[in-house]
Order: structure tokens, then C-alpha cells, then sequence
């Protein structure tokens, strides 16, 4: 049995009418998903946790208007985020449990790898330099995703090798050279340390 | 006069133009690219213009936000999925015409009613300037906290059927804000002794991590997919005359998406949704609607399009944004040291006649660029998902980067990329994040000097206008709680909105 069925038992113990029930199940539904209620609880937890480091996090004893106050809009947000994310998980109980519940959370864990491909992406850009980085690191995600044809390889590369072209050779975009540059011959080595 | 021909003269460089004419075709490709969108392109290219001139920079982001929108109903007509969210009603009816051979005709309507909502409102824009240009003033520290608070109030209410969520995203938005060090007492806030936390959390590590990171990731997690999309035959202007045939149509749906515009929080959305239903309703065939009927097409477009020219307002005039698009596009204000504001209208009024000019030139750039290459464009459609997602990893890459060379910040953006990842997944709203941001930084500075003059409460509102905001903010709280004891009077049936649903695609 769902927790969606057995909540609004409890209420109707607790309620005076069955009407009761489905108007205040009423006024907390809404459109949900799968994993709502994982995180509905996840930003109540946090909420809270915030809220409760105001006095070491903030200096409580400063002086002047309260809205000047440093602790103020800290105190503000998180109040009126506890509030909200305590009726959010409120709706969550209340409403009839979705399906798929752990199915979606892996979904959620399967995109880390791709948080750290992304992280790993720019660690590597400042030593081995943005435009073979780049090339390696598209060409690696574009197998990595499962294309396997070369054409996909020649569009990843030309796509690497344009990106690099007009942001960093054209644009001038602030980005670091790559340590390896230095190890290139004099005449070449200015030249990838401006504009690749 | 003067003004407006120093605005022209502003205009009127090589530089300018070229970034007017790439913004505008650029933002009709990305626009036109299923699961891209111009907030996505906006975050990339944003720390990109900050080496240009601020007018470069400026218009080239005015190009990506005002012509997305003509693209995005390149695949709503052809494949039933708009290129970007608004163009979501433009589907229920430019589809069924493509099904029933008449893909040619919807997209010339299409683009048509676009045009006609996209220089509507900009003249809308221009005729309220002199308005504008007087109450601005009248706009001290406690009207604009009063506006920001009005702001965030109407973005969450707007998220009908989620306003808990959008409350507690909202919430969190202005906290993330007071992290870092606090500019007037200096001292620390939730920094957790960590060096890097206190100078803040950047908003467009935020931006760029909630849309453009999560979009790549939402793209790489999930099963590849390649839309297929027809060729289109036919005279691209055939939509013209139909257009002016319907002209009632047309333009109460600009006045819909004008009004709804310069309305904090509400938008394309509900501009589309108004204009779309006062069509119907006033329509000899309203049955047609959701079929293929030309005037719902017009409706939706001629809305949706009408809206970039109006969110300019608030920006503008108040330096307030009403939506994520007009909250980027601050951030780029601020970084090329434009402040916009009541100032701006006393001091910079060239600029903002370049900018209205601007507006005018990439209608018609994205117009003639249309209708030449429709064809060409339905290629960009057919990129397979997961490809196009190690793209915007890549390019995405480069505007977190290039902010400060900061492996941090890509940590902080992966994070929020995750973020954005889950929120998209549960069908809950990024805007009230990046909203809160914005909207909560202004209020907290706005509302600490309001209170050098303010010696009680009634003094924030004893001024006319901080009192008719005042008014506002209670009628505004009062129509929503009358809203909802209406729907649980009446049991309605629980709506299936699928409103941010279009952010996954």
C-alpha cells in the first residue's frame, strides 16, 4: 500500500468531516514526479541545517538598524526556506506516492559522471593547454555517450578545434596556456601560448 | 530627437553591427535547436562579451534574447517540440497544419505574427519612454525595494500549482546572495571559513551551472534522440497577407504579451495562454483551435514575441528583471558598467534609443534571415541529443573558465548543474533561483538605505508611488488566497500543467 492511501486516513481520524480531507488534499496538491519526496526532504534538512548555523555564521552582535543587521537576510531566507520547504514536504506525504522513486534518483546519481568529466575537463586545460584538451576531451565524451561512426569524431573535432578558434584565437577570452606550450620550439611556442 | 539620433550614432559602427547580425542569427539557430534555448546561449556567451565594448557586448545578447523566439517555432510547427519553452502553444496548432501538408503556411504565419508582436512591442517601448523617463525618477531606494519585493512576490505566485516550491527556491536564491562578505559591516556569512566563499557566490557560476550545465547533463544521462523534420516547400511570404488579414488577432495578443511583459514573473507564458484564449473566445471558429487554426498560430507568436521589447521596461526603467532572460541580461548591464535605473533614463537616454533601434534592426534581420533559410535550418534540428549536449558541456566550459581562470567555479557550476539537473527532473522552476538572486541583492541594499530616512513603518510608504506599490504587493496576496478558496470552493480538478516540462526539451 502507497503512503499516498494511508495519510489521508490519518487525517480523517484527526479532521471532523471526510470534506475536509479533500479540501485540505486539495489545497497541497499538485503536478509531481518521482523522487519528489526525496527532494522535499533534502531541502528541508538543508534548511535547517543553514538556519541553525546563523550564530556562527553571521555576527550576531552587530550593532544599528535591524534590517542593517548582517544576520538579517540570511535569517529572512532561510526562515521563509524552512517554512516553504516544511509545506512542500507536507504536499509530498500527503499526495499519492509516483512510481520510480529509486529509478529517478539513480537518473540524478548517473549525472555526476558527467559533473566530474566536466570537472576533470578543466582541471586539465591549464597543463596540457585549451585546444588539445579540448579536442581530446570531445572526442573521449563523444565515445564515452556511445557514437561510434566517424562522422560524429570529424564533427566532435571540428567542433573542438571552432570553439577553441573563435573564443580563445578571436575573442581573446581570458583562459589560461597550457604548461606543455612551454615545451614546444621558440617559433611555435608564442604563437599556441596567444591564441591557442 | 537629439537623443535618438546620438542613439543611431551609436549604433552606426561596423563592430555593432556585425554583433547585432550574429546575435540575431545565432539566436534564431540556437532558438531553433531543441534542448538549447537563449538562456542556455546567453549564460556561454556571457563572460565572452565582457572583453567587447559595452555596446558590442549589449547587443549581442539583445540579438540572442529578442530572436530566439522566431526560431523555437521552427521545430514547435515542424516536429511538435518548441525550440524554446514559450513557443509551446505555437505546437498545438502549427502542427497539425504541418500534418496535414501545410508546413510552409504555418511557418510564414509564424514568422509573420512574430515580426508584427516583435515591432508592436518595441513601439509600445518607444511611446512609454517619455512616461518612463518621468516616473523613473520618482523611483528612490524604498519604491525599488518595494518594486524588487513586488517582483519576487509575483514569481512565485506566478508558478501556479507549485508556489511552495517556487517559495522555497525563491528563499534560497536570496540566501546564496548574502553569502560571502558583507560589503557594509564586513564581516563574514555562512563563508564555513572557506577563502573561497567569501567574495560570494558568483550569479553566473549560478546561471551557467542551473541552465546551460544541467541542460548538457540532462542531454548526456538521457537516450539519444534524432528528430526528424520536413523539407518546406512553398513562397515563405504567403503568411504575410494572411497575417494582415488577421490584424485584431495580432495585435491584442502584442498588447497581451506588452502588458504581461513589463509584469514581473509572468511573461511569455501567460501572455501566450491570454492572447491564445481572448482568440479563441473571439473567434468565428473557435472549434479549429488545437487543429491547425491560423489564428491561434498568430495568437501564440505574435505574444510571445511581443514580450522581450516590454520586459525591457522594468529592467530598464527600475533595473528591476521580471524574468531568468532580463536577470542575464543585468548581469551584463552591470559588467559593462551600465547601471540600469532611473538614472540611466536621465543620463544614458542614447543608450536606450540604441537599444530600442537595435531591437527594431534584429526583427528585421531575423525576418529576412527566415525566410530565406528555413530549409537550411531544419538540419540544426536533426543534431542527435547526446552530441549536442558534449557541445554545450564544452562551450560551457568557457564562460564559467574565463570569469576568473577559477577551477572552483566549475566546481561550484557542476554542483549547480546537478542542481538544475534534478529540478528540470521534478518539473520544479530554475527562475525563482536566479530571480531570488537578483531581486534579493537589490532589496537587501535598496531597503538598508531606505532606512537612513525611514523612522517608522509607515514612513517606507508615504510617498505616492512607494504607497500604490504597497497596494499592489495587497492586492496582489489577496487575489492569489481568493484564487485558491475559489478552486478548493469549486473542487476543480487538479490541472496537469506541463508548463516547465519544456525546459527538458
Amino acid at each position: 500500500m502507497g503512503r499516498g492511501q494511508l495519510r489521508p486516513t490519518c487525517i480523517i481520524q484527526s479532521g471532523s468531516s471526510m470534506a475536509r480531507v479533500k479540501t485540505l488534499q486539495a489545497l497541497f496538491k499538485r503536478y509531481r514526479r518521482p523522487g519528489d519526496v526525496v527532494f522535499a526532504w533534502a531541502a528541508l534538512v538543508v534548511a535547517v541545517l543553514l538556519l541553525s548555523q546563523l550564530g556562527a555564521e553571521t555576527n550576531l552582535k552587530a550593532g544599528g538598524k535591524l534590517v542593517a543587521r548582517p544576520w538579517f537576510w540570511p535569517a529572512v531566507s532561510l526562515g521563509g526556506m524552512a517554512v516553504f520547504a516544511a509545506l512542500h514536504l507536507l504536499t509530498s506525504l500527503i499526495s499519492e506516492r509516483i512510481e520510480g522513486r529509486w529509478v529517478e534518483i539513480w537518473y540524478w546519481i548517473r549525472s555526476l559522471e558527467y559533473a566530474g568529466w566536466f570537472i576533470a575537463y578543466a582541471a586539465i586545460v591549464p597543463i596540457a593547454g585549451y585546444l588539445p584538451s579540448t579536442i581530446v576531451f570531445t572526442l573521449a565524451l563523444i565515445f564515452r555517450v556511445g557514437y561510434r561512426g566517424s562522422r560524429f569524431f570529424w564533427a566532435g573535432a571540428v567542433g573542438a578545434v571552432a570553439t577553441v578558434l573563435v573564443f580563445k584565437s578571436f575573442l581573446q577570452v581570458k583562459l589560461p596556456a597550457g604548461q606543455v606550450y612551454e615545451y614546444l620550439p621558440d617559433g611555435i611556442r608564442q604563437i599556441m601560448l596567444t591564441y591557442f | 530627437m537629439e537623443d535618438f539620433l546620438s542613439g543611431i550614432e551609436l549604433l552606426a559602427r561596423l563592430d555593432v553591427l556585425i554583433a547585432l547580425f550574429i546575435g540575431s542569427v545565432g539566436g534564431v539557430i540556437i532558438g531553433a535547436i531543441p534542448g538549447v534555448g537563449p538562456a542556455v546561449a546567453i549564460a556561454i556567451l556571457l563572460p565572452a562579451t565582457f572583453s567587447l565594448e559595452p555596446i558590442v557586448g549589449l547587443t549581442m545578447l539583445l540579438g540572442i534574447y529578442g530572436s530566439s523566439m522566431y526560431g523555437g517555432a521552427l521545430p514547435a510547427v515542424l516536429i511538435n517540440t518548441p525550440g524554446t519553452a514559450v513557443n509551446a502553444l505555437t505546437s498545438y496548432d502549427g502542427y497539425p497544419m504541418t500534418q496535414r501538408g501545410e508546413a510552409n503556411r504555418a511557418l510564414s504565419l509564424a514568422y509573420s505574427a512574430s515580426f508584427w508582436g516583435g515591432i508592436f512591442g518595441i513601439l509600445c517601448l518607444i511611446l512609454l519612454s517619455p512616461v518612463l523617463a518621468i516616473v523613473a525618477p520618482m523611483f528612490g531606494s524604498r519604491e525599488i525595494f518595494l518594486a524588487a519585493l513586488l517582483g519576487i512576490i509575483l514569481v512565485i505566485f506566478a508558478h501556479r500549482g507549485q508556489v511552495l516550491a517556487a517559495g522555497m527556491l525563491a528563499m534560497f536564491g536570496i540566501f546564496l546572495q548574502t553569502v560571502g562578505l558583507d560589503a557594509v559591516t564586513y564581516t563574514q556569512r555562512y563563508t564555513f571559513d572557506l577563502s573561497w566563499l567569501s567574495s560570494g557566490v558568483n550569479l553566473i557560476v549560478v546561471v551557467l551551472g542551473l541552465f546551460a550545465l544541467s541542460q548538457a547533463f540532462v542531454l548526456l544521462v538521457s537516450p539519444d534522440e534524432a528528430p526528424e523534420a520536413t523539407h518546406v516547400k512553398g513562397r515563405p511570404t504567403s503568411g504575410i497577407k494572411e497575417v494582415m488579414g488577421n490584424k485584431r488577432v495580432a495585435t491584442a495578443a502584442g498588447g497581451f504579451g506588452v502588458l504581461m511583459g513589463m509584469i514581473p514573473g509572468t511573461g511569455e507564458f501567460t501572455a501566450q495562454f491570454m492572447s491564445y484564449t481572448y482568440a479563441q473566445k473571439t473567434s468565428k471558429n473557435p472549434d479549429e483551435f488545437g487543429k491547425g487554426s491560423p489564428e491561434g498560430l498568430i495568437a501564440s507568436e505574435a505574444a510571445n514575441n511581443a514580450v522581450p521589447a516590454a520586459a525591457m521596461i522594468p529592467l530598464l526603467a527600475l533595473g528591476i528583471p521580471g524574468e531568468a532572460l532580463t536577470a542575464m541580461m543585468l548581469s551584463v548591464f552591470y559588467i559593462h558598467n551600465v547601471i540600469p535605473g532611473p538614472a540611466l533614463f536621465q543620463n544614458n537616454i542614447d543608450l536606450v534609443y540604441a537599444l530600442y533601434i537595435a531591437l527594431i534592426l534584429l526583427n528585421v534581420i531575423v525576418f529576412a534571415f527566415l525566410l530565406v533559410s528555413t530549409n537550411v535550418l531544419t538540419k540544426v534540428i536533426q543534431i542527435p541529443t547526446r552530441f549536442l549536449g558534449v557541445l554545450i558541456l564544452v562551450l560551457s566550459f568557457v564562460g564559467v573558465y574565463s570569469l576568473r581562470n577559477s577551477l572552483t567555479d566549475c566546481m561550484m557550476a557542476a554542483g549547480f548543474g546537478v542542481f538544475g539537473l534534478i529540478l528540470k527532473r521534478l518539473n520544479l522552476p530554475i527562475v525563482p533561483i536566479v530571480l531570488g538572486m537578483v531581486l534579493g541583492g537589490i532589496m537587501e541594499v535598496k531597503l538598508r538605505s531606505a532606512m537612513a530616512r525611514v523612522k517608522t513603518p509607515m514612513d517606507m510608504i508615504d510617498r505616492p508611488i512607494a504607497f500604490i506599490l504597497f497596494l499592489l504587493i495587497l492586492l496582489v496576496i489577496g487575489l492569489h488566497i481568493r484564487t485558491e478558496i475559489r478552486e478548493i470552493r469549486a473542487k476543480l480538478p487538479e490541472e496537469d500543467h506541463d508548463v516547465h516540462d519544456t525546459q527538458l526539451r
